[in-house]
């Protein structure tokens, strides 16, 4: 029952924040699988340089600031594609997978550089750290930063569904993701329906970094890099081959990973990796499909 | 000098690294043509088609779209130029709802139209339409290859490529499509078809050409359909 007993509201409120920032996470990450079969393990760099502009920009009014990071975010995300993932294309996913962490170690090493100048290591996004500030709700302290994280993610997954079943653009990248060969041959267009899906997975990523600079307004090189990988996982987990099941899978590891390190005694919580990856295979021995991945029709012939 | 016709082959070969696929295949499908493409399994048939599509290299010779070479497009370009398949096993998306089905082949559309877009599908398969709000997944065979028919049509191509379009298919199902492909050519679209069901496709089309092991063995009109013995001998002809 030690469990049961600290886990309270606030841990709760704590639980879903990180969850909802680890499922805009892993609609970034889900959505480029989709159109490119490409696990972008540079996804947290984007996130890292995001929060490097914010930290840069700190003297500027928080908006223009917010603008800025989202801009740097987006090009970046574009130029990979341009540069990186357009003539690797036809490449086998390990190549692609292997050059995902080229270019994140290649990201980090010119942050580092760009740190470096002023001679000390990390830069304070000091601008939009009082989100970080508390507000009691009903006798529970909750950070404003949580709110808006919910609030975020809930927006950005409803306006994306819509997007996604509703416009024109939203059915080609359905479509690619769902067969990509066949889209083509019906006149989709291959670089469009891809730029769609690394611009919009790099607004994400411009969103998770405004959110993740909140809580962390130290910035350093490897800035979002461990919640990369924690993502990763859940994605894994969840089902990476359908949007709403890699989003699940994110929303979850988050939100256990915040349970489970509450649940944690304070000397123990250097454990929390541990713990986290041994639920993990235990998910993937029970459900190798994925968590979320119950009720999938096999593909029957029909006559 | 005729007019072009709309789709020409002109000696072309296709080769899978060093094997040669197809050989030396010339075959002309004037305007509102049905051409039939019959041939034991392996003989190049698929591989044509894809060819046609941009799928596969042409390593010699060249395919030309009303006149105009259709030479290193990318199969998104050629869908998008008026030549729409129905690929082999029909490929519909089936998770998506039917009319998500029809609007992914507006996608090579080349101009909008009066009215509603997908009419060329609904009035050929009134069935699309009652269902259109239906999981594409869950209809039966016959009614996915419509589907299928439809979400080619609806791009108002030039030319409808059909790859084995019957496999797998109930008897009466067939029937259904076959007929379809009368009236697709009434409508004015021109058809290259490709079938295991010889008789019924040298019956049906203006001409039907035997390719067997990658090269044209010889061309039969309708007046063949009822001459078993000459299809036959087509097809095992070495």
């Amino acid at each position: 029952m030690t469990i049961l007993a600290s886990i309270d509201l606030q841990t709760l409120g704590d639980a879903f924040g990180q969850g909802a920032i680890y499922a805009l996470m892993a609609v970034g990450i889900g959505l480029v699988f989709g159109v490119l079969r490409l696990v972008n393990f540079a996804y947290g760099q984007l996130i890292m340089a995001g929060a490097y502009t914010l930290a840069y920009t700190s003297g500027w009014p928080v908006a223009a600031s917010i603008v800025s990071c989202f801009a740097v975010v987006v090009a970046l995300s574009l130029a990979m594609d341009r540069l990186v993932f357009r003539p690797l294309r036809s490449s086998s996913p390990a190549v692609m997978l292997v050059t995902t962490f080229a270019i994140a170690f290649l990201l980090q090493a010119v942050a580092l550089i760009i740190d470096l100048r002023d001679g000390q290591l990390g830069q304070v996004a000091s601008s939009i750290a009082p989100l970080n500030q508390a507000v009691s709700v009903g006798g529970v302290d909750v950070r404003k930063v949580t709110f808006v994280a919910v609030g975020v993610a809930v927006g950005a997954l409803i306006t994306l569904a819509l997007v996604l079943t509703r416009t024109t653009i939203g059915l080609h990248t359905r479509a690619a993701a769902s067969d990509f060969r066949t889209a083509r041959l019906l006149g989709v267009r291959a670089n469009r329906v891809i730029a769609f899906a690394v611009v919009v997975s790099g607004l994400l990523a411009g969103a998770v970094a405004v959110l993740l600079t909140v809580q962390n307004p130290f910035v350093q090189p490897d800035f979002a890099l461990e919640d990369t990988i924690i993502v990763l996982v859940g994605v894994v987990v969840g089902g990476i081959d359908r949007l709403w099941t890699a989003t699940l899978g994110g929303f979850a590891i988050g939100f256990v990973s915040v349970i489970v390190n509450a649940a944690l005694p304070t000397d123990k919580t250097v454990f929390l990796p541990s713990v986290v990856y041994a639920l993990v295979i235990v998910v993937l021995l029970l459900r190798p499909a994925g968590l979320f991945a119950w009720g999938r029709r096999a593909a029957v012939e029909r006559v | 000098m005729p007019e072009a016709a709309a789709l020409e082959l002109d000696g072309v070969d296709i080769r899978y690294g060093s094997v040669t696929a197809v050989r030396e295949l010339t075959l002309r499908v004037g305007r509102s043509e049905i051409v039939g493409l019959i041939g034991p399994n392996g003989a190049g048939k698929s591989t044509t088609l894809h060819a046609i599509m941009g799928l596969l290299p042409v390593h010699q010779g060249e395919i030309r779209l009303n006149g105009q070479p259709l030479r290193r497009r990318s199969a998104e370009s050629i869908a998008r130029a008026g030549i729409a398949l129905v690929p082999e096993g029909r490929r519909i998306f089936g998770d998506f709802t039917v009319e998500e089905n029809l609007r992914l082949g507006l996608a090579a559309r080349r101009r909008a139209y009066m009215g509603d877009p997908l009419a060329p599908a609904f009035e050929l398969f009134p069935i699309l339409q009652e269902f259109r709000r239906r999981q594409a997944g869950v209809l039966s065979g016959g009614q996915q290859q419509q589907l299928a028919i439809g979400r080619a049509l609806v791009s108002r191509p030039d030319i409808l490529l059909l790859d084995e379009p019957s496999l797998g298919l109930a008897p009466l199902a067939v029937d259904g499509i076959f007929k379809a492909f009368t009236e697709i050519r009434e409508l004015g679209t021109t058809i290259l078809l490709i079938e295991q069901r010889a008789q019924r496709t040298v019956a049906l089309a203006n001409r039907t050409h035997v390719l067997v092991g990658g090269e044209l063995r010889m061309t039969l009109g309708p007046g063949d359909a009822e001459n078993t013995q000459k299809i036959i001998a087509a097809y095992l002809a070495t």
